[in-house]
């Protein structure tokens, strides 16, 4: 199916099931703990044999000699690969770093052996019995050194640089300015399920059971890699714990398993271990960014500019922090620029919201920043710069926007009035209390899909796509968009998902997977009524599939008797036309959020947050709800906490477990609430959705920043706003 | 992991007699700290002595008044236990500021006062360490060392003892007992027990071999009020970037510890005397001579808010 024109009344619009707060159908599943993960898959593979991976020990230089002697005799040591026996690997279009690296050493952790064995401890035993002597060189690992050496490189979804009219001219001649540098760290995904495989080989075939959010690329990916035909790798994903961008694409534990599966002629399963995570897999890369936005004194935005700097290793990519700059607010002179310089550290890669997190986080401190500077409320700051268009290219309107809809609302909720907007003067007990805000702003990307729907004799919809459910509620949704586009209760639906040998789906990333997924079911179902109405001889123009029935005109059907015994099967796909181009597509929302900061220690907590959220038609307000206030999670650990530390010797993430790399608990976030606006925007799918997932996360580390500045008066551009950098510009204590 | 041979002890001079025959030998416990660093192979015991099975697991009044705590009561029990709560307030807090409700399930009294550091450079096996292999050097002095000591550390370590427990302990002053293998019983005073890191920073406590922590035992109550600050940048399940341990009366006088700081729980008595005149005194006398990294100088200036905080709260 093509879409390539707004989208009319369908039978989604019915809104029976969808857009109704179903629990996850795969609830149960996971609260009782069968729901089978890649490493617990026990009973896809008998004799399962058991990997242990091995980290280089230096940031950059080469393996000068590994002696594998005494690992190789170890108690059940059942085969060792490395670089030197691994045969001629290739290289992947998707990472950067090998993910086998020797005798070339590019980042600290990279794979360089696994141990396979009979037991996981002998794996581990054995691996420590390797002695390996490196050549280290000198490497590069400190971003903000290489600012000067950095080269422009293009983003995501568009180039390194724009310009529109004269930025110079007019930021020099406007009555208010803002020039600031912001930092944001190096992170890391720290999903609580590792990247895990089990591999098996059936004669050239290969078989591997992981943990993946993208099957159709990871299938392609290996089969490059290993230098077979795409046909012969089958990937199967059913269930993820958590991916967050880490699971794009192919990691170690997934080669290394079929490396190892082939050495030791018999399934093995390989985990990374959670030491290994931070440096061996990729990172959300740390940036510099610098702000200039220059406007008249009523507020009026006219000049905006946006520089960012990241690092990679040779051959990556930037993080795109000034993507939504782009798009924002409005602004006769504008700029952006991206430049890139080559680190030696681990590879930068997406993570949630990729480029977009970053950017909101320095750009909505801006943005309070100004509105300080001109005297006006931040919230009604950001109102007045609104645009309807895209403000590079006028011509483009969104397709919907309600970012003022989202903020006008959402400070009424929180009772943004009673924000004082003198910071250091609203006291509660030992806390010196703040509030802040902020834009959400991430973009609805548009991708294919696609999905096989059956229908069988007991009136069972069977739904098959390789998309994944990262415990995002894939297939909860898919599972009621085909119930309501067939006419079923959810129950009478089966979804099946994450097997490369189904229909290729537009996988979990970016936050679209929700809408095109869904959309290609729809598609799909839309050929499966075609099918039914034609089989039973009804003009499908008019068929209604409804209480599990067909009619026609005074004719009904049951579902059941349609099937017929062999049942009835359709395929189809999701595909768009221009509208995207025509269109800007995005999605909105306002940050809300009170701190307490101790006047003693410094100490920031969270009281309170709220966001609300416009994003198209909503497909589940429950399992939409549980994306958004995870991102806020998300979004306060990258505030006040999340932090891959470079230790610029060696090169290396220092703090590389989840002792030293924190991430919120749930002490950290007593109070939070999200609301969606409604919206159905007609250009993004039949199914009139859009992303959601990352949505949540974007701008609420700057809505956090601004209370904590709102608190205590001091500002703090560096992330994370951590007590260190507050403690000497603190208020005195009394 | 390496291999290794394991025992349960029957009787607390047997399980120290095992444990002086074999140097490689180590006791376990609640296995909450030991066993992670097992799998790192950052310990390497060739041989585990259990303890579990020793009935040291009581809490018992003393004939001067305070409290004997078996070794094995879990951090849960100690901190939940009446007499505790009432009379030694400072203790129960610090425990329950410490780790999570799983781990404090399991971890024993003894074992948290032997618990090893924190310092990511001694998770990291690669790494340079001292601690971990005397002579290879220390990786966080030059590196991160935003959690490290700004006190009494040397050239050879700068890591700090992670425990909250013991921190209360040193404002305490308890007593830490042990038994020899040949069965008679030594009793070493907290402030005694734990070492600065010195050229050896790979020996934590003053314990000999084969010594074997049987209680630890609290004088009897000193009355004030107590309290436990706790300054971390998350709420809960992060150790302290610093803690103060303070028990106060009613005039002004009284003791004061720091964890999070030092390579011990860190008390100096002088500056308790400085209490009725302020934060600021008592922080002075406290860290006199400190020399922190550029990653942790802030840890002085919060020391003495935190000080100045569990003072206000004291006064209530």
């Amino acid at each position: 199916m093509k879409f390539d024109s707004p989208a009319t009344t369908n039978p989604i619009d019915r809104l029976k099931v969808v857009g109704q707060p179903f629990s996850r159908i795969d609830g149960p599943l996971k609260t009782t703990g069968t729901a089978p993960y890649a490493y617990e898959r026990h009973d896809v593979a008998a004799n399962q044999a058991y990997g242990y991976v091995v980290g280089a020990a230096i940031g950059k230089g080469r393996i000068a000699g590994i002696d594998l002697g005494k690992a190789k005799t170890a108690p059940g040591v059942l085969a060792i690969v490395t670089a030197e026996n691994a045969g001629k690997l290739g290289k992947g279009r998707l990472n950067t770093a090998k993910l086998l690296g020797g005798p070339e050493i590019q980042h600290y952790h990279q794979a360089i052996a696994v141990v396979v064995a009979e037991t996981f401890e002998q794996a581990r035993a054995a691996a420590a019995l390797i002695r390996v002597d490196y050549a280290k060189e000198q490497g590069a690992f400190d971003l903000a050194s290489l600012t000067d050496k950095a080269k422009p490189n293009a983003i995501t979804g568009g180039p390194a640089d724009t310009a529109v009219g004269d930025f110079a001219a007019a930021f020099a001649a406007a009555p208010v300015r803002l020039d600031a540098r912001y930092s944001t760290p190096d992170e890391a995904h720290a999903m609580m399920e590792p990247h895990a495989t089990i591999a098996a080989w059936q004669g050239d075939k290969l078989m591997l059971w992981t943990s993946n959010q993208m099957i159709a690329w990871n299938a392609a990916e290996m089969a490059t890699i290993l230098g077979i035909p795409k046909e012969n790798v089958r990937l199967d994903s059913p269930f993820v714990g958590g991916g967050f961008g880490g699971k794009l694409f192919p990691r170690a534990d997934a080669l290394l398993a079929a490396l190892g599966a082939r050495a030791a002629k018999r399934p093995v399963k390989v985990a990374l271990q959670r030491p290994l995570m931070f440096n061996n897999t990729t990172h959300r890369p740390a940036t510099i960014q610098r702000i200039r936005i220059g406007a008249t004194t009523d507020g009026k935005i006219t000049a905006i500019g946006h520089e960012s700097w990241s690092g990679d290793l040779a051959g990556g990519k930037a993080d795109g922090a000034v993507s939504q700059t782009r798009l924002l607010y409005a602004g006769a002179h504008r700029m952006t620029a991206t430049r890139l310089a080559t680190l030696d550290l681990p590879e930068g890669n997406a993570m949630r919201a990729p480029g977009e997190a970053t950017g909101m986080m320095a750009l909505e401190i801006a943005m309070d920043e100004m509105a300080e500077k001109l005297g006006i409320d931040p919230v009604q700051f950001r109102i007045v710069n609104d645009t309807q268009v895209d403000p590079e290219k006028p011509e483009r309107p969104f397709s919907q926007r309600q970012l003022v809809e989202c903020l006008r609302n959402g400070a009424a909720r929180f009772g943004w009035s009673r924000r004082n907007p003198q910071p250091g003067r609203m006291r509660d007990g030992r806390w010196l209390v703040g509030m802040g805000a902020a834009a959400a702003f991430r973009n609805n990307l548009l991708t294919k899909s696609a999905a096989r729907v059956r229908l069988d004799s007991s009136g069972i919809v069977t739904v098959e796509t390789d998309m994944t459910d990262i415990g995002t509620g894939s297939y909860t949704i898919i599972a009621q968009t085909a119930a309501e586009m067939m006419g079923v209760p959810l129950e009478k639906v089966k979804v099946r998902l994450g097997d490369s040998a189904f229909p290729v789906s537009a996988g979990s990333g970016g936050q679209w997977g929700g809408n095109n997924s869904t959309a290609g079911v729809y598609a799909a179902c839309v050929k499966l009524r075609e099918a039914i109405a034609q089989k039973l001889g009804f003009n499908s123009a008019e068929a209604e599939f409804a209480d599990g029935e067909v009619r026609a005109g005074n004719r009904r059907v049951p579902l059941t008797q349609a099937a017929g015994e062999a049942g009835i099967t359709a395929e189809d796909e999701i595909e768009y036309g221009d509208l995207a181009k025509k269109y800007q597509q995005s999605t909105f929302g306002a940050h809300f959020v009170e701190v307490g900061v101790d006047a003693a220690t410094a100490e920031i907590r969270v009281r309170r947050m709220l966001a609300v959220c416009a994003a198209g038609r909503i497909l589940n307000p429950k399992t939409a709800r549980s994306q958004v206030i995870g991102a806020m999670t998300m979004g306060v650990g990258a505030a006040l906490m999340e932090e891959l530390v470079v230790d610029r010797r060696a090169g290396f993430f220092v703090n590389h477990d989840l002792a030293g790399y924190e991430v919120p608990v749930h002490a950290d976030i007593p109070h939070q609430d999200m609301f969606f606006l409604d919206e159905t925007d007609p250009m993004s799918s039949p199914m009139k959705a859009k992303g959601v997932a990352e949505l949540g996360i974007c701008g609420v580390a700057a809505a956090v920043a601004n209370a904590v500045y709102n608190a205590t008066g001091v500002r703090v551009r560096d992330y994370p706003i951590t007590l260190d950098k507050l403690l000497e510009r603190m208020p005195d204590v009394g | 992991m390496k291999s290794f041979s394991y025992e349960r002890a029957r009787t607390p001079a047997e399980a120290a007699a095992s444990a002086l025959r074999r140097p490689d030998a180590k006791f376990i416990a609640g296995g909450t700290n030991l066993l992670d660093l097992m799998k790192l192979e950052i310990e390497t015991p060739a041989h585990l002595v259990d303890v579990n099975g020793l009935a040291l697991d009581k809490i018992e009044a003393t004939p001067e008044g305070g409290l004997r705590i078996g070794a094995l009561v879990r951090n849960t029990d100690l901190a939940a236990d009446s007499r505790i709560r009432r009379d030694y307030g400072v203790l129960s807090r610090a425990l329950l500021a410490g780790a999570s409700g799983q781990l404090r399930n399991k971890a024993t009294t003894a074992g948290n006062l032997l618990q090893r550091t924190r310092c990511p450079y001694f998770y990291d096996t690669n790494q340079p360490c001292n601690k971990r292999r005397p002579g290879s050097g220390c990786s966080a002095i030059g590196g991160f060392s935003r959690q490290h000591a700004v006190i009494g550390a040397s050239e050879a370590c700068i890591a700090t003892h992670p425990s909250d427990m013991a921190v209360a302990m040193r404002a305490l002053d308890v007593t830490v007992e042990a038994v020899r293998p040949d069965g008679t019983t030594r009793n070493i005073p907290i402030a005694d027990f734990h070492r600065l890191p010195g050229d050896t920073p790979h020996i934590e406590t003053t314990l000999q071999p084969g010594e074997l922590i049987t209680a630890v035992t609290l004088p009897k109550p000193v009355g004030g009020t107590h309290v436990y600050r706790k300054v971390r940048d998350r709420a809960s399940y992060a150790f302290a970037l610093v803690s103060v341990a303070a028990i106060v009366q009613r005039d002004g006088s009284g003791r004061v510890a720091l964890g999070g700081v030092a390579h011990k729980p860190w008390r100096v008595e002088a500056a308790d005397a400085e209490l009725p005149r302020g934060a600021r005194a008592v922080a002075t006398k406290l860290l006199a001579n400190a020399r922190p990294t550029r990653d942790n100088a802030f840890k002085l200036a919060l020391a003495e808010r935190t000080i100045g905080a569990a003072l206000t709260e004291a006064k209530g």
